[in-house]
């Protein structure tokens, strides 16, 4: 049997904010009155489990919560009410390097955050030349960390973070750090954890970087719990909630949040389809308002990886009130044998904004003959020189 | 589970492993289970402490001997030299105390801040807070015990055999010193959160707090004595920090009654003419005192750093 080893239990949590603050002895004496605060709700009634061997991601905008419910699991701040329960050892890496102490060497601040993060001299004594090799420092490990590049600030704390083995991982979008090389030493690593069975939790903006890790979405929105389960339906909630929240940030150029994706037809109706060969679809997009943005598809492998992402390329498409039709055209299909989900959105032209988001609207079965694997036709010519 | 490899291993060892319970207040018992399972990070805390503090300098952990040797003379250039106050073996007397109230004064004095100063961590890892106060405790017991092996050699150079009888009863001082130390830092680190002035304050109150306990001037001269006169010398005593110095000073000067090296010699008390075993009896009933204290101490932490994200 599994064992659930995060179990988050109706947790709240609500901070006071303070309008004016008496920090200071003399205005606390001069204004003991002054200086009311509100309660402001952070969090309220948030319940989840995660099991072991399951990679939970946390999604959601600026400010709604992702924070602070990650803070309260990993023990930086006390819930108002409701309780979690932890098993197992947990290493968080809220902010790469926080507890180091600038002055010391990297060899001391190892030791230093590894007893912070809660593991025992010995234990790091054991894999301290893992932590060194992970992060690529062996000749600064005895250099004062305040001479570091903040690249190899970070790949020192993440080395330690990720090779204490912690049976809990918690990452807050931290994963941008170093070069792309590093970056994907990263994800393998994590990749070998949840191999290993180990719990990760990970909150990221990239909704990319949730498809290719996650095997569950939560998605926060203002302190509440809106979605929790399979990754792509949390990312249907959490676009169709950036849709529905538009309209309070209206900019001009007529009520927004009113296009909708309908459909994704073929004329065959069928998405079948040989690989190399071409291929046309249609979107029919409902709208409600002349609107002129910008078309974007995406193309995933079940696996989740991205594929491919495609715009429209500036040339806006403009949508009149009442139905319309998009033709996408993809002339030789390069795609090796699979099933692929396409999501196709429109957002506004500066890109900031989704108008509106079809996730899964078709999926498209490729078959192909040849002796290539992978995902992509490449057309190697392989010949002796 | 020694590194696990499969999932086996691993799940063999969550199976296993204790639950940790977070909710929005921590009890007084697990607050000091927590502690005990800390104190590595405590170790490392304190050890990297002193790192930061002499890093650079030449002198390195000399300057923890070379500070309070200066102290030491300037008191000794004022008050035997230039006042002629005529206490025999006065650098003895003067160290004997010295010591005791540097322990506390550097514990409150680094920790008042400590929170504050170490926002960043406090606000992005989890560990009990409390033991950034007493880290900085912990390095005071550190520059204590630097101390205390200058004053041995002081014994030894000045041939003064300290109060063989009464060495038993230091551990117990010790604690209470600790605890003490411990208690006034821990509150005031989570108080300087929400009121910023604590750390000017103290710098005034400490000033205060060291001319009313008995470190450079004899007990007939403290206020003891007159309070005494009026039955309110229980009230000295309700500064811990004078009964502590007094202890010290009566194991390592020793003599109770002497004479006075200027004028026509008059006999003065040194200090409270007590048996050793008043120093015990009043030396463990401070101790329980001192108990309750720091557990006091840790409760009102523990409802006070509720906040500390929204204050720092």
């Amino acid at each position: 049997m599994k064992q659930t080893v995060v179990d988050v239990a109706d947790v709240s949590k609500s901070f006071k904010i303070h309008y004016e603050r008496h920090q200071s002895l003399k205005e606390r004496l001069l204004h003991p009155k002054t200086g009311h605060s509100e309660d402001f709700s952070a969090l309220s009634n948030i319940s989840f489990q995660m099991e072991e061997g399951e990679t939970v991601g946390i999604i959601g905008h600026n400010g709604s919560g992702k924070s602070t419910l990650l803070k309260c699991i990993c023990g930086v701040l006390q819930p108002t009410s409701g309780e979690i329960r932890l098993r197992g050892s947990l290493a968080a890496l809220l902010e790469l390097g926080a507890g180091f102490q600038l002055e010391l060497s990297g060899r001391d601040n190892v030791y230093l955050y590894g007893t912070m993060l809660g593991f025992s001299k010995k234990r790091i004594d054991q894999i301290f030349d893992d932590i060194v090799a992970f992060s690529e420092i062996e000749h600064f490990i005895d250099t004062p960390v305040k001479f570091y590049s903040s690249g190899m600030y970070v790949r020192l704390a993440f080395a330690v973070a990720v090779n204490v083995n912690p049976d809990i991982l918690v990452i807050d979008e931290v994963l941008a750090v170093g070069d792309e090389r590093f970056q994907a030493k990263c994800i393998d690593r994590i990749r070998r954890f949840q191999q290993e069975g180990r719990a990760i939790l990970l909150v990221t903006h990239s909704a990319d970087q949730i498809r290719a890790l996650a095997s569950r979405a939560i998605v926060l929105e203002s302190g509440n719990m809106i979605a929790n389960g399979e990754v792509a339906e949390s990312l249907r909630v959490f676009r169709g909630h950036l849709l529905s929240d538009v309209p309070s940030n209206n900019e001009g150029g007529g009520p927004l949040g009113d296009v909708h994706i309908d459909s994704v037809t073929t004329p065959t109706g069928s998405f079948d389809v040989q690989s190399g060969a071409s291929m046309h679809f249609d979107v029919h997009i409902t709208s409600a308002t002349a609107y002129s943005g910008n078309f974007v598809l995406e193309i995933f492998t079940r696996g989740g990886v991205l594929v491919s992402r495609s715009d429209s390329q500036g040339a806006p498409v403009n949508l009149r009130p009442g139905s319309n039709t998009v033709g996408i055209d993809l002339p030789n299909i390069p795609l090796l044998d699979g099933v692929f989900d396409i999501n196709v959105g429109i957002v506004d032209p500066r890109g900031s904004n989704v108008k509106a988001w079809g996730e899964k609207v078709a999926t498209l079965q490729v078959t192909y003959g040849g002796r290539q694997g992978g995902l992509v036709e490449l057309d190697a010519t392989i010949r002796q020189s | 589970m020694e590194d696990p490899t499969s999932s086996e291993a691993v799940h063999e060892g969550i199976a296993h492993a204790p639950v940790r319970v977070m909710s929005a207040r921590v009890g007084l018992g697990q607050r000091l289970l927590n502690l005990r399972s800390r104190r590595e990070l405590l170790r490392n805390l304190v050890v990297s402490d002193i790192r930061i503090k002499y890093k650079g300098s030449a002198l390195g952990l000399l300057w923890s001997m070379l500070n309070p040797a200066f102290t030491l003379g300037i008191y000794y250039l004022v008050f035997s030299v230039v006042l002629k106050n005529g206490y025999p073996n006065y650098v003895i007397f003067l160290f004997s105390g010295l010591i005791v109230w540097n322990m506390f004064q550097n514990a409150v004095f680094s920790a008042t801040g400590v929170i504050v100063d170490r926002a960043g961590l406090v606000k992005k890892v989890s560990f009990p807070r409390e033991i950034l106060p007493l880290a900085s405790v912990g390095s005071a017991v550190i520059y204590f015990l630097i101390q205390m092996v200058v004053l041995i050699i002081f014994l030894f150079v000045f041939h003064h055999a300290p109060e063989w009888n009464m060495l038993e009863i230091l551990p117990i001082t010790f604690a209470s010193l600790y605890l003490f130390s411990a208690s006034i830092s821990i509150v005031l680190s989570a108080f300087t959160v929400y009121m910023r002035d604590m750390k000017h304050l103290m710098e005034v109150l400490l000033q205060l707090w060291f001319w009313m306990s008995p470190v450079v001037y004899s007990y007939s001269n403290s206020l003891a004595v007159q309070l005494a006169t009026h039955h309110l010398k229980w009230f000295y005593f309700m500064n811990p920090m004078a009964l502590m110095v007094l202890t010290f000073q009566r194991t390592f000067y020793v003599q109770t009654l002497v004479h006075q090296t200027t004028g026509n010699h008059p006999l003065i008390h040194m200090l409270p003419s007590w048996a050793p075993s008043s120093f015990l009896y009043l030396n463990s009933a401070m101790l329980a005192v001192m108990i309750g204290l720091f557990l006091v101490a840790l409760s009102i932490f523990g409802r006070l750093e509720g906040n500390f994200e929204s204050e720092l």
